[in-house]
């Protein structure tokens, strides 16, 4: 359809982006910024970056945050995979209504009870507060993510292609294997990714969680951003975004250039 | 029709020593409360071709699903070769499916596609590439073996699939509306091309369409399901000339139906009074009592049109012509009865238009002998 | 069943009633447990060495008294109220602001609209928390706001904005609008241009071709970002703490001090339990409509 846009629309679209990317955009101008007060122009200089590098506890806790990252994000996307699989293909059994109950729910559950609920599970069991517990917290949340992700994917899957693997002498698992895991990877990929970035940014669920020894970067962020703004949190946050945009903006374009590959397929094979 | 060769006509349905390689006995599947399939029996032979016809939702997909093993009967045994396959998962039976949407596997080759099962069979490899290669072959693939599902057009797909399901060289191929996605052109050459397949191969082939003209081109013999039932399972031309059913006659081809009561007129004959002061219809049929209440069916182009009645004809009735339907070859004229009965009849057209001797609203004659139509007691 | 099929579902499912279902019913004991000064910090804990006796012990000392204790202090209930209210007035503003942008996209030629996608979901991905501390710069008195209207000669003083229920607002405004445009896009995409060109076609002038088509055909996707938006708001702690200031009332924050600060844990689970019910009908209202909409496109 040939859709024209009017003055009206291009004011609107420009106003809401501005409003989404301008903050940003202060943000990593005045991480720049030479002066320690963060509101006025000094000149530029890159020493924030610097102090930022030698400031050790930021440092570890961004080791801390990575590795709570990359386990819980790998754990959940196991796991909400099965949940998804469950969901969607298992047909009928006993508890299933509060299986799927409790795939939702945290999906809507706020933080902070979610937070406190396992932070009493894990005194009442003993279990003393660290890395492991983070983890264990944020696979929990996550894990229902992903299976959101994946289970949708799976939704529109054509059942036909499993029963044709079964049909073709395929047992039950090696028919997943084989064919469904290979076609829902993208899902799984994209889960994956999504519960990264939502272990790297919880704050509230990792304060009930985390012990004495892992403070994770939003942790450390938040007591920090408390006392008020600093050019140091400013160069740390122009990194996390910059990080990010990186990300999802080569990621759109690689998948941009693979449904334009494809489409070029498609042409050549109809023309063959 | 394809099957009617005169010399060494194959009908293993008609020899009493011939063994069913597929027998469907007092076979039901229920959903929940609703019968998809309703105390079936069906044998199914060798090198057969056979087709289950019927409308959306009349059981004929269950059926081959049930084969398939993808569902299992609620009660009664399906055998293939005296083997009762119920407790035997999809993977292991010697039976492979052609699915309606194909199935192709979209992350895999044309190749690799075919050589799926075959990688699960104890075959080496030398042997899998061997039979992938006489499968493109087989269905001219050879071009396009290195090709993803995506990159093929849809007939190219369709061979594809029949490549992939036939390499495990199953003792019975299952075919699922396998035409269903193509346009009427690549779909008449593909059933010529799917009948010369399944003749090189041997394999008994078990189609299931709702579109009674493939069912049957390609069929053997056909099986005409409704509501969990089977009618009739015939040739297509018996199917086509002498269903056993107004049910199967109106669902292939067209078909008149006139409704009377029959009388015995001498041996072998009943007279069919269908309307108040009209000539009854004349029509061969055997044991029908005096009085019961018949149907009568007649295929339009059994019925001769005229401006006279033709006396070498039983039957001559008079009608008007309401509308006629030029397909070029054919002529199909709407006729009414007296008794305000709606008929059809359907003439070649060997004469050229401009001499056709009636037209709208003329009185004409229509004829048709004793053994044009049938008489249906159901 | 068999075992692999058994495994699979069994996996996630103890996963999650050991580590989702259980910890809530442990919230649910301790709101009815008493304080005390001990570790852990309430009394009864579970005995079971002690046999049924202990267990009919342990079920007796529990009562309701954190509840009622919670509808006697006013704090409770009007941070429950405040944050009812937060969340209603931010979702209304942020349906204002989102309608329009989401609009656009939609109209906006097909070539841009991967892009201007991206643009709204890029944010999402970006830290939360780096998103809020972005506004204390902004919205505080020395910050580039006030600079700005100062400059401008707007005003000659500077607004007190940060630490106020505004700064919330703009806060949740900001950080979860692109909650509220995706789904209200994704219902204007989807929609047929023919429908306008046959309601102008019909008689309609522009603006009422928009308030009589568009706006209700669109009305799934507003429900469902008002759903997302207001949900999660009510138990939202971040933007509050960071930019409310000890001023604003929210529950979620009440919640937070409670247990940090007074280590007061059955009050604190008894907060939680309430803030739960409180979800429950949004919550329950949300799925019907998501179900509904899906029985729709099906």
């Amino acid at each position: 359809m040939n859709r024209r846009l009017s003055w009206f629309n291009v004011t609107t679209l420009s106003l809401g982006f501005a409003f989404l990317y301008l903050p940003m955009l202060i943000l990593i101008i005045y991480s720049f910024n030479a002066s320690k007060l963060v509101t006025v122009w000094a000149g530029f200089s890159t020493q924030w970056y610097v102090s930022l590098m030698g400031n050790q506890q930021f440092l570890d806790a961004a080791w801390v945050t990575l590795r709570v990252a990359f386990f819980s994000s790998t754990l959940a996307t196991v796991l909400g995979t099965m949940a998804a699989y469950v969901l969607v293909r298992a047909g009928r059994f006993p508890g299933r209504t509060l299986f799927s109950g409790m795939i939702y729910a945290p999906l809507v559950m706020p933080d902070v009870i979610t937070g406190l609920s396992l932070l009493l599970l894990f005194i009442a069991i003993n279990l003393d507060r660290g890395i492991f517990t983070i983890v264990l917290a944020h696979t929990t949340f996550s894990m229902c993510y992903v299976s959101v992700v994946v289970s949708s994917r799976l939704m529109t899957f054509d059942r036909s292609l499993e029963e044709a693997a079964l049909d073709l002498g395929c047992t039950p698992f090696d028919a997943f294997r084989s064919v469904t895991l290979p076609i829902i990877t993208p899902a799984v990929i994209s889960g994956w990714l999504l519960a990264f970035t939502l272990s790297l940014d919880d704050l509230v669920i990792a304060s009930f969680t985390a012990g004495p020894s892992s403070t994770t970067l939003p942790i450390r962020i938040f007591s920090s951003v408390r006392l008020g703004v600093s050019p140091e949190i400013n160069a740390l946050s122009t990194i996390m975004i910059s990080i990010v945009a990186v990300g999802v903006v080569s990621a759109s374009l690689v998948s941009k250039r693979a449904i334009i590959r494809q489409r070029q397929e498609e042409l050549a094979g109809v023309r063959a | 029709m394809a099957q009617s060769k005169p010399q060494n006509v194959f009908a293993p349905w008609d020899d009493p020593n011939e063994v069913p390689l597929i027998r469907f006995r007092n076979v039901t599947k229920r959903f929940g409360t609703f019968t998809a399939i309703d105390s079936l029996d069906l044998d199914i032979y060798r090198k057969e071709f056979f087709a289950l016809l019927g409308p959306s939702g009349c059981g004929k997909t269950t059926l081959m699903r049930m084969l398939a093993g993808f569902e299992t009967p609620s009660e009664g045994k399906i055998t293939v070769d005296d083997v009762d396959v119920g407790p035997i998962p999809p993977n292991k039976r010697p039976v492979n499916m052609m699915f309606q949407s194909y199935a192709l596997f979209p992350h895999l080759t044309v190749e690799d596609n075919i050589a799926f099962g075959l990688k699960r069979s104890k075959m080496s490899r030398d042997e899998i590439t061997a039979r992938v290669t006489e499968m493109l072959r087989l269905t001219r693939l050879e071009k396009f073996a290195r090709r993803k599902p995506h990159q093929i057009s849809g007939g190219q797909r369709q061979r594809v699939a029949l490549a992939r399901s036939l390499a495990k060289a199953p003792k019975l191929l299952l075919l699922d509306e396998p035409l269903g996605a193509l346009d009427r052109k690549l779909r008449e050459d593909t059933q010529f091309e799917l009948m010369d397949i399944q003749e090189k191969t041997g394999t008994t082939f078990v189609i299931v369409t709702h579109d009674q003209e493939e069912a049957m081109t390609v069929a053997s013999r056909v099986a005409v399901m409704d509501h969990g039932r089977i009618v009739q399972v015939d040739t297509p031309a018996g199917i086509y000339e002498t269903p056993n059913s107004v049910y199967v006659a109106d669902f292939i081809g067209d078909v008149n139906i006139i409704e009377g009561n029959a009388s015995p007129a001498g041996e072998g004959r009943v007279s069919i009074h269908y309307a108040e002061g009209a000539q009854p219809i004349i029509a061969a049929a055997d044991h029908i009592p005096d009085g019961q209440r018949v149907s009568f069916a007649i295929r339009p182009e059994k019925i001769v049109v005229g401006t006279e009645p033709d006396p070498d004809r039983t039957n001559q009735v008079r009608g008007r012509i309401v509308d006629i339907g030029y397909l070029g070859n054919v002529s199909t004229y709407h006729l009414e009865l007296p008794g305000g009965q709606k008929f059809s009849a359907q003439m070649t057209n060997a004469r050229r238009l401009a001499r056709r001797d009636f037209t709208w609203d003329d009185e004409v004659w229509l004829s048709w002998t004793e053994t044009a139509g049938v008489v249906l007691t159901e | 069943m068999n075992l692999r099929r058994l495994l699979l579902i069994a996996i996630p499912y103890l996963w999650l009633l050991g580590l989702f279902l259980v910890p809530f019913l442990i919230v649910l004991k301790i709101s009815l447990s008493d304080t005390a000064v001990a570790i852990p910090p309430y009394t009864p804990t579970l005995d079971l060495s002690g046999g049924w006796a202990s267990i009919k012990e342990f079920f007796g000392q529990l009562d309701f008294e954190n509840f009622i204790w919670l509808t006697q202090d006013e704090l409770y209930w009007r941070s429950y109220l405040s944050s009812l209210q937060i969340a209603a007035v931010s979702t209304f503003i942020t349906l204002l602001v989102g309608y329009p942008v989401a609009y656009g996209m939609a109209q906006s030629p097909d070539e841009w609209r991967p892009t201007l996608m991206m643009l709204v979901i890029l944010p999402f991905w970006t830290s939360f928390l780096i998103r809020v501390y972005a506004w204390i710069g902004i919205l505080a008195n020395e910050g580039f706001l006030n600079q700005f209207l100062l400059w401008t000669g707007i005003i000659d003083m500077p607004l007190q904005i940060m630490n106020t229920t505004t700064a919330v607002y703009i806060g949740i405004v900001y950080t979860y609008l692109p909650f509220m445009i995706l789904p209200i896009y994704a219902t204007l995409e989807k929609m047929d241009g023919a429908l306008i060109e046959a309601a102008e076609d019909l008689g309609c002038s522009r603006l009422s071709a928009f308030w009589l088509v568009t706006l209700p055909l669109s009305r799934p996707g507003i429900i469902a970002g008002c759903f997302l938006v207001f949900i999660p708001v009510i138990g939202e702690f971040v933007i509050p703490s960071l930019l409310g200031g000890s001023r604003t009332l929210m529950i979620g924050k009440v919640l937070w001090e409670e247990f940090f600060s007074n280590r007061d844990w059955p009050v604190a689970s008894a907060v939680a339990v309430v803030l739960l019910i409180l979800l429950i009908v949004p919550i329950v209202l949300f799925q019907r409509n998501q179900q509904r909409q899906q029985e729709a496109s099906q």
